[in-house]
């Protein structure tokens, strides 16, 4: 490759809100239930229906507006998008194009290359489309409309980013921002986060855009790294040859790590927008504005300064802790008990994110309560468990959720501190293992490891490490 | 005694008091349509047994003493376009064949709680897209005064049914006259509400901005005690508006002294009929000698409503009819080869003429590029109307003009010239771009012995002045019947 090229990347990034009932009917957002169980005459674009808009979509766009620097419409509209596709009952989708309910935000990424701004043009409200399965058996197609209206945001990025590695930092920003203003929980894989990438290449130095691709079905962080760089290769390979670039939207199919042509601009459909006429403007008054405002949480910024500055624990816990608001509330609720943030601190960063990991589990799933943990922790620190029981009692709390000072008692777990039965325990071992005492007697300290471990044994690890080493060191 | 001369006030009071029954009631209606539909046509569905089994139902419900409105009991029909849970509902279009709603609508449910009794679903305009009733899918509805003249349009079925006494009221919904001008050919009463007033939920839609639900009745008093019933607030339609002043009936006092007529200048120029024009101002003359102050004025714009009129709701209706794809409900085409040729060919068999040329109007007018030339264009046109209307109510409580340029034209005649059949519009469209409420009620016949319609329309929540003028004029003339002009007219 003779010329340097530089990549132009803007995402359209679609999350599904959390909202109990769907946009614009009443209608559970619960998934996984029986095919067109939560449907209504709104939702299945019956004759004569009309939508009436759910306030908790509007309060959640908004919050995310708020939370990445936008400018909130407090009069904004719905307009209609029209296009034919049996998973949209109506034909057309009621969307936001003339005045969205955001616009002009942004967030700031941090990546190897340092601090940088990625803008957000706009992000607007819209329903989501049902489902279609395919039954090749039957030669037919089914369509579930459960998903038909469920509440959507679309966030529309500027052409800011300029590498695989921004993308990835931007939506792991915008992901936690949402996670922790609970307004969606963004799962790729399920679909509750989607993210269309925009590319185009151009050679390095020069100002005017190349053409863009818009790529689409990318399910993962993994999937929109390799589809980045698939599609950077392919647009210079393109432009070396000396052919252009369409304009044309690309499906990725991560398996085979190659994007293909959907559509081009040419064939690309005219919506036809026009206000819908069957929903008045949303007015959000400064009362309504302020009382979003005021429900905001603390954000991961701010609470990550606030760990440092008032629970005065390392940078490194604190990234880690804040990386998710259900791991940042355990947090805070366990040290409000125990008193002990670093402790606290130790114990998720080590064993919870070891065990998530051997179990699979999400980055929310912690499934003890602070009053466990805060429990465990002051039988820790009270000695009435040594740490190697205490990881024992951990991990059973980690399964179960047990009460540790019940497990503990139950199972006999405590410390022995007893100096007459542990030196009793001593004298035993150092009979039983004439080699090690001749070892350790000819100077070789690591035989002392090993009886105190023997110790440890034949104690169930329940006795005191110190008083042991001592006792040994005493009687040899 | 003929129960079917009875008005559907006075038959309620009969049933109320035991003189007849709700059974009785619902026979004689159902026996009338027996007679009529043959030459008619108002209905595309008659629910014999239904009917009867509502009328026992608020029979008992009436003796029980839990039904006591005035409409308790009282036989009534239903365009088409409005849903009825179980009962066939196809705006009058092949695309709609057999469909069976899972809901009925609220204006509907409004009624029935009431005690109406529902008889069937009357004939109209292919999705409420014409003059006449001529695009029915079904064939079209004939004039009760006159079998070969059309009813009017879009609701030609139910003023047909109230004219020809096959119900005691009916409803019909109104997106550019669609009540009032098929009420005047008819020689009936029919009122556009204030939009927002009537719920729209259920109401199949035509162009969502300007569609309104009304009642249609034999007279003055019957139109506001159905709209009393019929409007209310409705969390369910978006565009419903809370409303206290509801009372309608309230209002029916023949005292017109101090009321402020105006006469728009261009509702009485080029292009009326002479015959319509000198019976509108003959009214005009009646509610004068009643003590109304009677004007002339120029209210400006009124060439532009028409245009402004078939953009927008070509537009909406371009979209809101998307959904009738073959996919979910109604016609699919027998034949086809994957999903677009089904969408193609279920709705180029589905729809008929009049609906597919505004189909394609309202689409091409949304069509990048011709979006602001069109459709903002007509947006803005819209505006200016309601600020020309403003400007008018400043000076004026109610506006006073003819229904329709001329009574009801002969079948077959409009359809051929679809441009004048739009003009005939001229006098109701604006009524709908500004919102307005617009009540016809007869005020005399022509040469031919067809009725002419006299129109008011009111400033924006003022049905109230609309039922005093009407009903003041109303006071001033016996009612009329088609079989009586037979008699009296031959």
């Amino acid at each position: 490759m003779s010329r340097q090229y530089e990549t132009v990347i803007g995402l359209e990034v679609h999350v599904e809100l959390a909202t109990k009932t769907k946009i614009f009917c009443g209608c559970s957002t619960g998934f996984g239930k029986a095919p067109n169980s939560h449907t209504c005459p709104v939702c299945t674009g019956m004759p004569g229906s009309l939508p009436v808009l759910n306030r908790q979509v509007v309060e959640y766009a908004a919050a995310v507006g708020l939370a990445t620097g936008c400018t909130i419409t407090q009069y904004c509209k719905f307009d209609r998008k029209n296009y034919f596709y049996p998973d949209n009952p109506q034909n057309y989708q009621i969307s936001q194009l003339y005045l969205p309910i955001c616009r002009d935000g942004g967030i700031e990424i941090e990546t190897a290359a340092g601090k940088k701004r990625v803008g957000i043009h706009e992000i607007h409200m819209e329903e989501d489309a049902g489902k279609l399965i395919h039954d090749e058996w039957e030669d037919c197609s089914l369509v579930d409309y459960n998903r038909s209206g469920v509440p959507l945001i679309e966030i529309v990025s500027e052409p800011d980013m300029g590498s695989a590695e921004e993308v990835i930092a931007y939506l792991d920003k915008l992901r936690t921002i949402i996670q922790y203003l609970g307004a969606s929980d963004c799962k790729l894989q399920e679909g509750s986060m989607r993210a269309d990438v925009n590319l185009s290449v151009r050679e390095a130095g020069t100002k005017e855009l190349g053409t863009r691709t818009e790529m689409k079905n990318l399910n993962s962080f993994k999937a929109i790294a390799r589809a980045i760089e698939g599609e950077r290769a392919r647009q210079i390979e393109l432009l070396e040859e000396g052919k252009a670039v369409i304009q044309e939207t690309r499906r990725w199919d991560d398996n085979k790590e190659h994007s293909y042509a959907m559509r081009s601009k040419e064939d690309a459909q005219d919506y036809r927008y026009f206000p819908e006429p069957d929903l008045p403007p949303v007015v959000i008054s400064d009362e309504w504005l302020q009382e979003i405002r005021e429900k905001q949480p603390e954000l991961r910024t701010e609470k990550l300064q606030r760990y440092k500055r008032e629970y005065d624990i390392p940078d490194y816990d604190a990234r880690l802790l804040t990386e998710t608001k259900r791991m940042a509330d355990v947090f805070e609720e366990t040290t409000a008990l125990c008193g002990l943030p670093k402790k606290v601190s130790n114990w998720l960063m080590v064993e919870t994110l070891r065990l998530q990991k051997e179990q699979n589990l999400e980055p929310e799933e912690i499934p003890f309560s602070p009053e466990n943990l805060a429990k465990l922790i002051r039988l820790t620190e009270a000695q009435v468990i040594n740490s190697t029981v205490a990881k024992e009692v951990f991990e059973e709390m980690f399964r179960h959720d047990i009460d540790p000072e019940a497990y503990v008692k139950e199972k006999g777990l405590k410390t022995v501190h007893d100096e007459e039965a542990l030196r009793s325990c001593v004298t035993q071992v150092i009979a039983e293992n004439p080699q090690s005492v001749a070892d350790y007697q000819g100077g070789k300290e690591k035989a002392l490891g090993f009886l105190v471990g023997q110790t440890m044994k034949a104690m169930k690890g329940k006795a005191n490490p110190g008083l042991v080493n001592q006792l040994l060191k005493e009687l040899l | 005694m003929d129960l079917t001369k009875m008005t559907a006030l006075e038959l309620g009071k009969m049933i109320r008091a035991g003189e007849i029954s709700a059974v009785e009631a619902a026979r004689t209606a159902l026996e009338q349509i027996k007679k009529k539909e043959p030459d008619l046509h108002s209905f595309v569905t008659i629910d014999e047994e239904g009917a009867l089994r509502q009328a026992k139902a608020v029979q008992k419900q009436i003796e029980a003493g839990v039904l006591t409105g005035p409409l308790a009991g009282v036989p009534m029909a239903v365009k088409d376009n409005l849903c009825t849970e179980g009962l066939r509902t196809t705006c009058s279009s092949k695309i709609l064949e057999g469909f069976v709603p899972p809901y009925t609508a609220q204006a509907v449910c409004n009624l029935q709680q009431a005690g109406a009794v529902i008889l069937g679903k009357t004939n109209m305009d292919e999705f409420a897209m014409g003059s006449t009733t001529e695009t029915s899918y079904v064939g079209a509805t004939k004039n009760p005064w006159n079998t070969a003249h059309v009813p009017g349009g879009s609701s030609g079925g139910s003023c047909a049914a109230v004219a020809a006494e096959e119900c005691f009221y009916a409803l019909g919904s109104d997106t550019g006259g669609s009540i009032r001008q098929p009420s005047g050919f008819c020689g009936v009463t029919g009122i556009k509400p204030t939009y927002g007033t009537v719920s729209r939920y259920g109401l199949i839609a035509y162009g969502s901005s300007l569609d309104q639900v009304g009642p249609i009745g034999k007279d003055v008093s019957d139109c506001a005690a159905i709209l009393e019933v019929i409007a209310s607030y409705d969390k369910k339609d978006s565009t419903s508006v809370k409303r206290r002043d509801t009372d309608f009936t309230a209002a029916l006092t023949e005292d017109l002294r101090g009321l402020r007529i105006g006469l728009p200048r261009e509702y009485f120029g080029e292009g009326l009929d002479r015959e319509v024009k000198e019976a509108v101002l003959a009214a005009a003359r009646v509610l004068k000698e009643q003590g109304a102050v009677v004007e002339s004025f120029d209210l400006g714009l009124v060439e532009y409503a028409v245009p402004a009129y078939y953009v927008i709701a070509s537009a909406e209706a371009s979209s809101n009819l998307a959904r009738f794809d073959g996919v979910k409900y109604g016609h699919r085409a027998a034949e086809f080869e994957g999903l677009h040729h089904m969408y193609k060919k279920s709705r180029s068999e589905g729809f008929g003429a009049e609906v597919k040329r505004r189909i394609m109007l309202g689409s091409f007018v949304l069509s990048s590029g011709y979006y602001d030339a069109y459709y903002l264009k007509a947006l803005r046109t819209k505006a200016l109307i309601k600020q020309a209307f403003d400007r008018a109510f400043e000076t004026y409580d109610i506006l006073l003009g003819p229904t329709a340029p001329a009574t009801a034209p002969k079948l077959g005649e409009s359809l051929k010239d679809p441009i004048k059949m739009y003009l005939g519009d001229i006098y109701t469209i604006s009524a709908n771009l500004a919102g307005l409420p617009g009540i016809s009620l007869p005020c005399g016949t022509d040469s031919r012995g067809l009725p002419i319609g006299l129109q008011l329309i009111g400033n924006c929540f003022e049905e109230k002045k609309l039922f005093r003028a009407a009903y003041g004029f109303e006071k001033t003339r016996p009612r009329r019947t088609p079989d009586q002009a037979e008699r009296s007219g031959k």
